[in-house]
């Protein structure tokens, strides 16, 4: 049962991260493309370090500082991965990348 | 709540705060690690105990209790907007049409706009650029129209953290 579930959470935080790189060579430019990595990136890895963690948790339960320290890297990369998509945008913005509007060439 | 009073209690929470992030951290509970451990965490709390715990911190557990509630509903929108960016470029035309709103808020404080930000940032289709803290104005970028009248129209999100924060 417990097997069953943590390869769910592995297999569906993979399907996220690689949407996100499908969306990283589809999408047409650079604030459309951060939309794919910043979201997916965020929700695929937390998946992939909560099911080691579930995993972790019940077959090496004399270790149990481990799931904790897990657990702080998903609050992090809840707090810091917003924050630096945030970042990397204000900075294209503020350099003068012009966004794509709907019919013109992807670059 | 302003002074000395105020000020000892920063420093006590964040010293507090530091040092059971040491004890989880290192896993040593020896003589030597947890002097080190005091001091550390002495010295940390003793700089920056402004950046944890504000002056004014009154009805911080209420809000506290209201942010736990708001974060459930913020997970249950991150996963439906990792669905929504998977829908959007698995499609095969891509249905993406991306602008740049601008839009106010009624909120003033670091914390209360930090949290719109990441919010808006991790919800479908929307991406902070930047952010007046005077005005309280954000600009977002967003990839398609209904995620924009979302945070135009409905305010669902501002409304929720303006709520959190009674910063109405």
């Amino acid at each position: 049962m417990l097997e069953i579930i943590v390869i769910l959470l592995l297999a569906v935080g993979i399907f996220f991260m690689f949407t996100g790189a499908i969306g990283l060579l589809r999408l047409p430019d650079f604030y459309t493309r951060l939309h794919a990595t910043g979201k997916c990136d965020t929700l695929g890895e937390v998946l992939i370090i909560f099911g080691l963690l579930l995993y972790h948790l019940f077959h090496y339960p004399e270790t149990p500082l481990v799931p904790v320290k897990l657990l702080f890297l998903i609050i992090f990369i809840f707090l810091a991965n917003p924050t630096a998509t945030h970042a990397i945008m204000k900075a294209a913005y503020n350099t003068g990348v012009k966004p794509w509007k709907v019919g013109e060439e992807r670059r | 709540m302003k002074g000395k009073g105020g000020k000892g209690f920063g420093i006590l929470v964040t010293f507090c705060a530091m040092f059971l992030f040491w004890l989880l951290l290192s896993g040593f509970f020896d003589a030597f690690h947890l002097t080190a451990g005091v001091i550390c965490s002495a010295i940390v709390a003793l700089i920056s105990h402004d950046l944890l715990v504000k002056e004014k911190g009154d009805k911080m557990l209420l809000k506290s209790f209201k942010f736990v509630i708001y974060l459930g509903w913020e997970l249950w929108q991150i996963v439906l907007a990792n669905f929504d960016v998977a829908y959007r470029v698995l499609h095969p035309k891509m249905p993406i049409d991306p602008r740049i709103i601008e839009f106010d808020t009624s909120l003033r404080s670091d914390f209360a706009l930090v949290t719109l930000a990441n919010s808006i940032t991790l919800t479908p289709g929307t991406i902070t650029i930047l952010v007046d803290p005077e005005k309280g104005t954000f600009w977002v970028h967003a990839i398609a129209k209904k995620p924009a009248d979302g945070l135009l129209v409905d305010k669902t999100m501002q409304r929720k953290v303006a709520n959190v924060y009674m910063e109405w």
